[in-house]
């Protein structure tokens, strides 16, 4: 499932639904990205979504995900709107048969969420406001994925 | 008219998000806007900026029909 929100959310709750009544799944595999106050240069962050678009390209990352990793499910939550630091930007579950698919595939979603998923990322500080964009090691974990094994 | 959306950093520099625009295709729309506002010109010319017709990733020209939405994307940046 996909959800983008402009409301907190809190990840131990979104686990521990996503882990119920499931008795074939051997692995549930997480990942919880929160907002750094970068020691007070972030007072605010604010993410900008594409409404439709962006979920229709998220659902493409993740279908390709689930064929590749054999995923039995998954949850990406992504907020949108102002977000303070401490807060969860995003979580992501994968469920799996076993270990690594579930450790791979959530490694893999958030690698393609960082620099392919349509959001725009606005950082405000006491110095002023900066878009943030993919920097260089984002787009090598990309890579990772698109050299042939 | 074709609906003409920027996200991120392209809105701060036009000082606008939605307009709606008559153009016949992709490429005229970008030379209407890039002739109203240098600054935005150069935005757009910007690596990674990538568009979006109808919510579909095109690459080079394309003809808009009268309800087209058309949107400009920086690189992007989640999670």
């Amino acid at each position: 499932m996909i959800t983008l929100t402009d409301q907190a959310f809190d990840p131990g709750a979104l686990l521990t639904a996503f882990c119920q009544g499931r008795s074939e799944t051997g692995a549930v595999a997480t990942f919880t990205g929160l907002a750094r106050a970068e020691a007070g240069a972030a007072a605010t962050l604010e993410l900008e979504a594409y409404p439709g678009f962006t979920e229709a390209r998220i659902g493409e990352i993740a279908a390709q995900a689930r064929t590749r990793f054999a995923l039995d499910d998954f949850s990406i939550v992504h907020r949108v709107g102002r977000i303070a630091p401490g807060e969860a930007i995003v979580f992501v579950a994968t469920a799996a048969r076993h270990r690594r698919a579930a450790f791979e595939a959530c490694d893999f979603l958030m690698d393609y969420l960082k620099s392919r998923a349509p959001f725009w990322k606005k950082e405000t500080g006491p110095d002023g406001a900066r878009w943030i964009e993919p920097r260089d090691q984002d787009h090598a974990d990309i890579a990772r994925w698109e050299t042939p094994q | 008219m074709a609906r003409v959306l920027l996200f991120g950093r392209l809105s701060d520099v036009a000082g606008w998000r939605e307009r709606e625009l008559e153009c016949p295709t992709l490429s005229a729309l970008r030379t209407q806007l890039s002739q109203e506002d240098a600054g935005l010109a150069e935005a757009l010319a910007a690596p990674g900026v990538q568009v979006a017709l109808d919510q579909v990733l095109v690459r080079g020209d394309a003809a808009l029909q009268p309800r087209s939405e058309v949107a400009f994307l920086p690189p992007m940046s989640g999670g």
